[in-house]
């Protein structure tokens, strides 16, 4: 049984259920019941129509629901009913479901949970697993976040702006437990492109494509961290790169530049080079200077400085350091770097040890304690 | 069964035998030190007595209420505190025996040299929330 495509039934079915009038807390409860029951049952009883299937199974689980909660007359009569056909499912409804479930009045993880359970279809203990927390904290937050978006109209437009951040925090958080959230992302994010037509979702995707193309040589054996320059580029999906840049050039060529989309320019660039020393540095700057420009966030100052010290020399990269804020995350691991270029290794070795104290997370600070080891050994031949 | 929390310090704990920060030690002992922590835990989930690791980032704050309608106070880190958490294993074994013995063995991860590092973990039992047995 594909599970992916079991799970990108699930906002259609959701929305069948939203139009005959089930309201989306209820209806969402149904839809997750429906699937969990696929689950069981479909590996040995495939269904003919998995969609049929599917929203007959949540229409009845809804309705039982509905029953068992005798005391609601309103949804009393709501069983009377025959279910209206509805018309087709169009894209609008799924589009709107993404805007619902990240909608502004959500905290990012109440956001995240409810989209990859309404629209990504996972279970609740799944989406626990890979957060690492207990499967009925995860309940909770999505319970609440139901409330919190249960007096949402369902039929007005929301800000795709917050759905992309929504998703981005998803591909963020990478992998762990039995779902792979960055292939998540994508999905959801690819389906978000299939409904609306906008340069930054396409930005969004072109520049997940490209992350996600390097995963394989992003780690060592051992589980260590692979700096980019020192990456295995054979090892990089060519296919998902070329996807990744076909995407992003038909964005930009629309002229409404983002912020996704200038980061995607960046990722593509790194892409195309053959080898690290191939990598075009001076656009890369320009790019970072356009993204400045977009957001104005010291993380992008930071990353330019890097890629100045790259196209004009380290010591151009500590002077566009100087002008930031030591205590941003990553400032000490940038410094190291710069300084070990700038061929002062003591100062590096420093720097790293300091980086490795502050890092955010265990790859990092195991990467920048070795690189700290690294220096301090050398020094000691 | 019962749960232990094996701590490890960044300060705190006596001097371990073969006391060389990280950052003085050769990559490739870095290494072997992860693989062996990696290793440790790996183990433990198959004989089911593995619940939980987690690390701990050095530096953090102390923060106390400071009254209705005022916000949280937040000071520190105040360098004379003695005793500062790197992090801590949760492990359900049988004995208390049992979890001296693993502690023992995370105890000898190789540090400095490829050599075992002898550093001090505590060992800490939980208190359980209801008797196991009643009368």
């Amino acid at each position: 049984m594909d599970e992916a495509l079991v799970r990108s039934l699930t906002p259609g079915v959701l929305t069948v259920l939203v139009r005959r009038g089930a309201d989306f807390a209820a209806a969402e409860d149904a839809v997750q019941d429906a699937l969990i029951e696929a689950f069981r049952v479909w590996p040995s009883e495939p269904p003919r129509d998995p969609r049929g299937w599917l929203v007959t199974v949540a229409w009845r689980k809804f309705l039982d629901r509905a029953r068992a909660d005798s005391a609601r007359r309103r949804r009393e009569d709501l069983v009377e009913e025959e279910p209206p056909p509805g018309p087709a499912p169009g894209v609008d409804d799924t589009l709107q479901l993404y805007f619902l479930c990240a909608h502004p009045s959500l905290t990012p993880s109440s956001a995240v949970a409810l989209t990859l359970r309404a629209v990504g279809g996972l279970t609740t203990r799944q989406i626990a697993r890979a957060y690492l927390v207990p499967e009925a904290t995860m309940a909770q937050r999505i319970s609440r976040a139901k409330r919190t978006v249960s007096g949402v109209r369902f039929d007005r437009p929301g800000d795709v702006a917050t759905v992309l951040r929504v998703l981005y925090l998803v591909f963020n958080e990478g992998y762990s437990g039995d779902v792979d959230l960055a292939a998540e992302a994508i999905r959801l994010t690819r389906q978000l492109a299939a409904a609306i037509d906008h340069p930054e979702v396409a930005g969004l995707l072109a520049l997940m494509l490209l992350h996600h193309a390097r995963r394989a040589s992003r780690t060592a054996p051992d589980g260590g961290l692979v700096p980019l320059a020192e990456q295995d580029r054979g090892r990089w999906d060519t296919r998902m790169i070329a996807e990744g840049v076909g995407i992003l050039q038909a964005a930009l060529a629309r002229d409404r530049l983002g912020e996704f989309q200038a980061q995607a320019a960046v990722a593509a660039l790194h892409a195309d080079a053959p080898t690290a020393g191939e990598t075009d540095w001076v656009q890369i700057v320009e790019w970072y200077d356009e993204l400045t420009r977009l957001t104005d966030s010291p993380v992008v100052r930071l990353n330019r400085a890097v890629a100045m010290g790259e196209a004009d020399g380290p010591r151009a990269g500590l002077a566009a350091l100087a002008a930031l804020d030591d205590s941003l995350p990553r400032y000490a691991a940038v410094a190291a770097y710069l300084h070990e270029r700038d061929g002062d290794p003591e100062t590096a070795a420093r720097l790293y040890a300091e980086a490795a104290r502050k890092a955010l997370n265990l790859a990092e600070r195991d990467y920048l304690t070795r690189q700290a080891a690294r220096l301090n050994a050398g020094r000691r031949r | 069964m019962a749960k232990y929390l094996l701590l490890k310090h960044y300060r705190g704990a006596p001097a371990a035998v073969n006391d060389v920060p990280m950052d003085r030690w050769t990559p490739e002992e870095i290494s072997a030190h992860i693989q062996y922590m990696n290793d440790f835990a790996v183990r433990l989930e198959k004989t089911g007595e593995f619940v939980d690791g987690q690390a701990l980032a050095p530096e953090g704050a102390w923060v106390r209420y400071d009254g209705e309608g005022r916000p949280p106070v937040t000071d520190g880190p105040f360098a004379e505190t003695k005793d500062l958490i790197a992090g801590w294993m949760i492990i359900d074994v049988d004995s208390y025996e049992r979890a001296v013995e693993l502690a023992g063995e995370l105890s000898a991860a190789p540090g400095a040299g490829g050599k075992p590092i002898h550093e001090w973990l505590e060992v800490r039992p939980f208190l359980a929330a209801h008797p196991t047995t009643t009368e």
